[in-house]
């Protein structure tokens, strides 16, 4: 007996929508057989991870709180995916935009004017640009592969930030503590709704995710990259620019990570230090895929992340189980995901036994 | 052998086999005598592939028994079928390009070890059957008909009781054909039973004892084909007349429309080819057909042409007076430069995408589908409609996916897609392969229709029965040479086939040489 995977004539469409609930739900069994393993009671643990981080007001911003950055990036990064670019290094992005958003706010600690965010904002975004500009132009120049560069530069980010933080930007009264100075008012994002942490960063956020719509699903530039994605020789055929395409790209990753960047040092963080994101440049890869590159979809898929991150907080604290907790339920969704995805688009045959394929191809 | 047996060599009964999404063979019933030549002749996806695959031994069939020689076996592998004495050669050739003709054969043979004996035997058999080949050479140096050559006699030297051919004439020039049929004749009157498979009734006709004819996976008749006449086979295959199309002589204005000058573009990649010194011009209200064996260029040719790869020198390639040869695809199109490509599914068209969204690829410029950076859905949708409706596109409608339309209706689709642009130039490349006749002579006729508005129209195929048919000039396509265009009236299919070997008046000297061509 051996197992074969035949290419279904023509994948359910329902299935492709609904195939991240499938992966939630095997998700959570998991989780339930995760819990027990570990001798924890598992419809407490459950409660524990599922339930009670969203039971109270300050628990449901905290939840948008942690879902903005991720729906930012992920939108971002879709926009590239769909045509067959991969940027991985949004995570770099992000400090790139952090460490730019942030430099301006303590370059003018005075700052009163509103408009002044508006600013870190857009040196935030020119940040991860310049981040993920780099592995663009050497693909298109070099071709070079976009995987591996933009990964690398993640860690290139991180020893920056580092430097900047330990050094040339530590704050002078912050007794040796790597971190900069606190930023002035005019530098953080206004508050939502006293007294939760939730900022204004989540309506830039939802702002982008429509921009990103539009882009994907409206423009004519976004149906060049979409063809670009399903079908380069198409692409090639209409005159579609594979260069452009790229930069698009990889570009428009950049900037959202870099605008999520500043976000997080002018939102709930207020200053820059060594470590400004949780992994949200990678857990924005997952939400990506889990939205089906959907800007709509990605919104879900980011609420759900963000609960993950939030149980993972909860489960620490009331279960006292390892912070990897969040890592292993993030990567537990992604391959429940690509597994129901590759059941969608085939199906799994068993074969009697084994003939010798060799012969047909020297036949 | 047993040649002399009165049981069928091969006597297959109600052979069925489904696959996911089709039934390719429902009740299939076929007899081969020893020593005869017997035709299965259908249209694509007809059914005759998978039959072949079920009698060689890569597919099983799901019911139906087959009989070798009066005994009911199972064929579980090529090796087994082999093993019986069955041969094949394939449409599409499995040859190591890097190997030599030798080393290719011995691969084939288990426990072969000797290359000198083999290369021998060889020369014994490719010398007997009138089959030239030189065991020493490398295989990428071969043209196409050597190639298939290599394929002939390494089923030889196994010296089989059936031989399987299929489509074995797409890849030749019409001189190698009657080479071909020659050396059949002679297997079959050495008692060996052929198996030809093929849609060109002429063929059929001229070589063929017996025929099984083919229609959606069922046998709808069995024929001598040389007591029937070509349109009673048609009738056979498709069920109807044949189509036949309406071409008038043509009325040229005289303006040079699409001219090469010149164009030269080195090899892209180890085996590619070099195109050397193009020179061609298409008159508005003409047909200038490219023929040629595949591989000789033409694909480097269509990629220079549509703007896919760009020349150095832009004077090679005038649309309409311009010199376009830098200019990228969607300035050429914008000039008015209509292309067709032989890859329906992912070059000219997304598969998964909507028919809708597929007319967006070239048809962007017209109607107003782009206003502002955005889609306006509902041009997309109306140019969609419009394609379907004057080209007669059978499918789902407009949201229909372009995968999920027959090879045939999508190209239709193509067709209409870059026609209801009214493009000033077209360029097709292989408008009808694969398709059946109705859809080939649907597409035929809209070609000559633009014709007659007046647009230049270039045409690549390898059908010469296609380019007779609807061109007003031929050209020759050989070893990225490209011969004066011909006048299609003062022309003859045979004339056409010595240039396919490369050997036009004045053609460069090192041409014939070693032109991709076997005529020897």
């Amino acid at each position: 007996m051996r197992l074969r995977l035949e290419a279904r004539p023509a994948p359910s469409r329902a299935m492709r929508y609904l195939s991240p609930l499938v992966a939630t739900a095997l998700t959570v069994v998991a989780g339930f057989i995760v819990f027990s393993g570990l001798g924890r009671e598992p419809l407490a643990a459950f409660h524990a991870f599922f339930v009670r981080p969203v039971s109270s007001l300050n628990g449901l911003a905290e939840l948008v709180l942690k879902a903005s950055p991720l729906m930012l990036i992920a939108t971002g990064l879709a926009i590239g995916y769909r045509a067959n670019v991969w940027n991985i290094g949004a995570e770099g992005q992000l400090i790139l935009g952090a460490i730019f958003g942030g430099g301006l706010a303590l370059a003018f600690p005075g700052a009163e004017s509103r408009w002044f965010l508006v600013l870190m904002v857009l040196a935030g975004a020119t940040g991860g640009l310049l981040w993920a500009a780099i592995p663009a132009l050497l693909r298109n120049r070099f071709n070079t592969n976009e995987i591996l560069v933009s990964l690398m530069l993640v860690y290139v980010a991180t020893l920056l930030l580092s430097y900047l933080v330990h050094g040339p930007w530590r704050d002078p009264q912050g007794f040796n503590f790597p971190q900069s100075r606190m930023f002035a008012d005019a530098a953080l994002y206004p508050i939502l709704a006293e007294p939760t942490r939730l900022n204004a960063g989540f309506l830039v956020a939802l702002g982008a995710v429509a921009c990103g719509w539009l882009f994907i699903e409206r423009s004519f530039l976004g149906y060049q990259m979409r063809v670009a994605g399903l079908a380069e020789a198409a692409a090639r055929y209409a005159g579609f620019s594979s260069g452009r395409t790229v930069w698009i790209g990889m570009l428009a990753g950049g900037a959202a990570a870099g605008i999520a960047g500043v976000g997080e040092v002018a939102g709930p963080i207020g200053q820059l230090t060594s470590s400004v994101s949780p992994g949200y440049g990678f857990a924005a890869i997952i939400v990506a895929f889990v939205g089906r590159l959907n800007p709509v979809g990605i919104v879900f898929a980011s609420l759900l992340m963000s609960l993950l991150y939030l149980g993972g907080e909860s489960a620490q604290m009331e279960l006292r189980l390892p912070s990897a907790i969040t890592g292993l339920f993030q990567g537990m969704l992604l391959f429940f995901l690509l597994g129901s995805d590759v059941l969608v688009h085939y199906r799994v045959r068993l074969l009697p036994r084994a003939p010798a394929p060799r012969e047909e191809a020297a036949a | 052998m047993g040649a002399e047996s009165p049981a069928p060599r091969l006597a297959l009964r109600g052979i069925r086999k489904a696959y996911p999404a089709v039934v390719a063979n429902d009740g299939i019933d076929l007899a081969v005598l020893p020593g005869e030549i017997h035709a299965v002749l259908g249209e694509n996806g007809a059914g005759k592939s998978t039959l072949m695959k079920i009698i060689y031994g890569v597919a099983r069939p799901d019911a139906g028994e087959i009989r070798w020689e009066g005994r009911r076996i199972e064929v579980p592998s090529p090796q087994a079928a082999r093993a019986l004495g069955i041969g094949m050669v394939f449409q599409h050739f499995s040859l190591f390009e890097t190997l030599t003709v030798a080393e290719n054969v011995a691969l084939a043979l288990p426990g072969e070890r000797d290359l000198a004996a083999l290369a021998r035997r060889i020369e014994e058999v490719s010398a007997r059957y009138g089959l030239p080949l030189d065991p020493r050479r490398l295989v990428h140096s071969l043209s196409v008909g050597e190639r298939q050559r290599v394929e002939i006699v390494r089923c030889l030297l196994l010296e089989p009781r059936l031989l399987i051919m299929d489509e074995p004439t797409s890849v030749l020039t019409p001189q190698a054909v009657r080479r071909l049929f020659e050396t059949l004749r002679q297997l079959a009157a050495e008692g060996c039973s052929i198996l030809y498979i093929s849609h060109k009734l002429d063929e059929i006709q001229a070589l063929c004892h017996a025929a099984t004819v083919l229609r959606a996976g069922r046998v709808t008749g069995t024929c001598d084909p040389r007591r029937e006449t070509a349109s009673s086979m048609a009738r056979m295959m498709i069920g109807k007349d044949l189509p036949v199309c309406e071409h008038a002589e043509a009325r040229t204005s005289g303006e040079a429309r699409l001219v090469l000058d010149g164009l030269c573009l080195p090899a892209q990649d180890p085996f590619g080819t070099e195109l050397q010194d193009i020179r061609l011009r298409v008159h508005a209200g003409e047909i200038v057909g490219v023929a040629g064996v595949s591989g000789n260029g033409q694909q480097e040719l269509l990629r220079a042409l549509s703007g896919e790869v760009t020349l150095g020198r832009a004077e090679a390639v005038k649309l309409a007076g311009v010199a376009a040869g830098r200019l990228h695809p969607g300035r050429r199109r914008r000039m008015g430069l209509g292309f067709v490509p032989e890859e329906r599914l992912g070059r000219g068209a997304v598969p998964t995408m909507t028919l809708s969204e597929n007319t967006l690829l070239t048809a962007h410029r017209a109607a107003g589908m782009v206003r502002g950076g955005l889609v306006q859905r509902a041009r997309l949708r109306a140019f969609a409609l419009e394609a379907i409706g004057r080209f007669a596109v059978m499918c789902g409608g407009p949201e229909a996916e372009a995968r999920s339309l027959s090879g045939g209706n999508l190209q239709k689709f193509i067709v209409g897609r870059e026609l209801l642009q009214a493009p000033r130039m077209l360029v097709v490349s292989q408008p009808t392969w694969g398709l059946d006749v109705g859809a080939s002579a649907f597409i035929r006729q809209a070609l000559i229709d633009l014709r007659n508005a007046g647009a230049a129209i270039l045409v690549i195929s390898e059908e010469l029965d296609e380019l007779f048919e609807i061109c007003d000039r031929i050209a020759v396509m050989a070893k990225g040479r490209l011969s004066p265009a011909a006048r299609t009236r003062d022309t003859s299919v045979e004339e056409i086939g010595v240039w396919m070997s490369g050997l036009w008046p004045g053609a460069a000297p090192d041409a014939g040489e070693a032109a991709r061509a076997p005529a020897p």
